[in-house]
């Protein structure tokens, strides 16, 4: 039997705290590649990393060069008006050319693959969104020690 | 280089298992390697994803990814996992002949 084909007891957890596209891409690539390899996986949402999870904000994340120097730009030039949106239209060309699928498409394919998807209940309640607010592929809003018992004796990746 | 014998044939594998010429494959094969991992029948649906991984390798030298199969051939991702368990990259390239993808999405 090739070595592959053995089963697996492995578990990740991704615990995604940005609302921004770059960092929910790598989220997805991260837990795409965990659930096409037969792990469980487990993605939580807390705070901006919500916005991944809310159908009126998930189909428009940005990426955002300010304060970010790895962009290689001036603060004072991403800080114009327009340069958000542009950096955004770019980093989404940029995945195009990679096959990387919009946003809404990747998590899709995740939760298709059987991912877990869970919110963080203290940024549910305190932004005062309700179960109508969520992605329909949300299994739960669960307390910060509910998903620690949930990610126990696996890996925990934090975005 | 090493070789394993699969339905009484030889053929050239890398060390996780996977073949690493494709022409010495064929559907017949297809059928044996399946057994290997546990899928003991090749359903039209299988088959439509090993075509679908054959035709894309000869075409661009690189082995499909989930993603490229399911956009591509027609198959939703869920039917995928269903079709090829836990695995589904894997298992698809393995029973294909093919190297595994090396692609990320």
């Amino acid at each position: 039997m090739p070595k592959f084909a053995d089963e697996t007891d492995r578990k990740v957890s991704i615990i995604l705290s940005k609302g921004t596209l770059d960092w929910a891409t790598a989220a997805m690539v991260i837990g795409n590649a965990a659930v096409s390899e037969g792990i469980e996986l487990h993605l939580f949402f807390t705070f901006y990393g919500l916005d991944a999870v809310l159908k009126k904000k998930m189909d428009h994340l940005k990426v955002t060069a300010l304060a970010n120097p790895a962009m290689h730009m001036p603060n004072v030039v991403v800080g114009l008006p327009g340069m958000t949106a542009m950096a955004t239209a770019m980093m989404k060309k940029m995945m195009k050319k990679q096959n990387v699928p919009e946003h809404r498409d990747f998590i899709q394919m995740v939760a298709d693959a059987g991912a877990h998807l869970h919110v963080c209940r203290m940024t549910f309640d305190m932004y005062g969104y309700t179960k109508d607010d969520l992605y329909e592929e949300v299994e739960d809003v669960l307390s910060a020690s509910d998903f620690l018992d949930l990610a126990e004796g696996g890996q925990i990746i934090f975005i | 280089m090493a070789t394993e014998v699969i339905a009484g044939r030889e053929i050239s594998v890398d060390d996780e298992g996977f073949m690493t010429d494709p022409s010495e494959w064929s559907e017949e094969l297809a059928e044996a390697l399946a057994k290997e991992i546990h899928i003991d029948t090749l359903t039209e649906d299988h088959w439509k994803a090993i075509r679908y991984l054959r035709a894309d390798f000869e075409e661009t030298g690189e082995t499909a990814t989930i993603r490229r199969v399911s956009t591509q051939a027609g198959l939703a991702t869920k039917e995928l996992y269903q079709l090829f368990p836990k695995k589904p990259a894997k298992k698809m390239a393995y029973i294909s002949g093919l190297p595994k993808p090396t692609g990320c999405v």
